[in-house]
């Protein structure tokens, strides 16, 4: 009546098989990319309607060529001046009593524009020059408006426009009817509305 | 007498590895819950550029993924070196973004559809010139939501490296 006890199962390759699998696993994640710059095209227009008029002096035009160099307002100009540049020409507030701008802080220049509602900047590049670049200008002229929106938010709510829209983000789908929630909203859009951004990509045609 | 040398080796136990399996399970589970297995193939080369200015992106049921880039090197006989476009999983022509666009839209679930935004994963090597033309088509499908899909970092390191 020997009852044996069952032999035990070798778990010393367990470890080995586990490492298999790891390392299969190691080799085929990507970490996918879930950021980018957000932006929204024009609707196509129709060639019969003429584009709405607007001043040359609330245009901020920025030219890429296609050796990646810069041209803004018909002058070269190094990428690092850029943002500081749009913001001057977005927050001039040069126009005079009703299409003034009590909030900017700018020079009010009446050469640049009139206020951050009309100013309008735009971006028309060469088709051969590389993404690289066109991401990197696009990244600038939009931190400008960041930067912009960040000082009127810091000075109407006391917090950065920044954070404010990384918390209305942030927000769970059950806590979206809350009265928090929709002044949040609400600020966000009056910030939104004191510097929209305005920046145009432009109908294709040949950059000098 | 020899029951006292027994006690007398001086040899280091070995370091017991039993706990090893249960190291490299944890491992192994971490990776398997952070996986995400990539949809498409890729067919062109595809490195993002930085950017600081990013926000994250929808849900993956509302984005439309459109790449554009050389053709990776396996495809370059067939496809040239020029930048190209991918939908899905081949190669397409521009002309073809528009069909592209309105067969996903109408794919999704009818209360999304509105919310559907394009990705535009172009390589940081590629010309802005098909860009253009994509974002033309994408105008004409009313698929004015987009979204230039860039890694978070500093702009600066994209016009550096060369």
């Amino acid at each position: 009546m020997a009852r044996r006890a069952a032999p035990e199962v070798n778990a010393g390759s367990m470890a080995d098989i586990a490492f298999l699998l790891l390392i299969f696993f190691l080799v085929t994640t990507t970490i996918e990319v879930d950021s980018g710059i957000v932006s929204k095209l024009p609707p196509e227009v129709d060639e019969k309607t003429p584009p709405p008029p607007v001043k040359k002096k609330n245009i901020f035009q920025v030219l890429v060529n296609k050796d990646n160099q810069l041209l803004v307002e018909e002058e070269l100009m190094e990428l690092k001046d850029l943002t500081d540049a749009a913001v001057a020409f977005i927050d001039n507030g040069g126009g005079e009593g009703k299409s003034g701008c009590a909030y900017c802080e700018g020079e009010r220049s009446p050469d640049s524009s009139d206020n951050p509602k009309k100013a309008i900047v735009s971006l028309v590049n060469d088709r051969q020059a590389t993404y690289n670049y066109y991401i990197t200008v696009t990244n600038e002229l939009v931190r400008a408006y960041t930067i912009l929106r960040n000082r009127a938010a810091t000075q109407r709510y006391g917090e950065t426009y920044e954070s404010m829209y990384a918390r209305y983000k942030d927000t769970q789908e059950a806590d979206k009817e809350t009265p928090e929630y929709l002044e949040l909203e609400k600020r966000l859009d009056v910030i939104r509305e004191l510097y929209p951004r305005n920046l145009s990509e432009a109908e294709p045609q040949v950059a000098g | 007498m020899s029951k006292f040398n027994k006690k007398k080796s001086g040899d280091l136990p070995p370091v017991s590895t039993a706990s090893l399996p249960d190291i490299v399970f944890m491992l192994l589970f971490f990776f398997m819950v952070a996986t995400v297995m990539r949809d498409d193939e890729m067919l062109v080369e595809n490195q993002l550029p930085a950017a600081n200015q990013v926000e994250k992106l929808e849900d993956k049921n509302k984005l439309v993924n459109i790449y554009i880039g050389k053709p990776g090197v396996n495809y370059q006989k067939t496809f040239g070196t020029s930048d190209v476009v991918q939908l899905g999983d081949k190669i397409s022509r521009v002309d073809d973004v528009y069909n592209y666009v309105n067969t996903k839209r109408s794919a999704m679930p009818e209360n999304l559809q509105d919310q559907m935004m394009v990705s535009l994963k172009v390589d940081r090597n590629a010309k802005v010139g098909v860009l253009t033309d994509v974002k033309q088509e994408l105008r004409k499908a009313q698929a004015l939501k987009i979204t230039y899909t860039s890694n978070q970092g500093d702009p600066m390191n994209n016009i550096k490296r060369r």
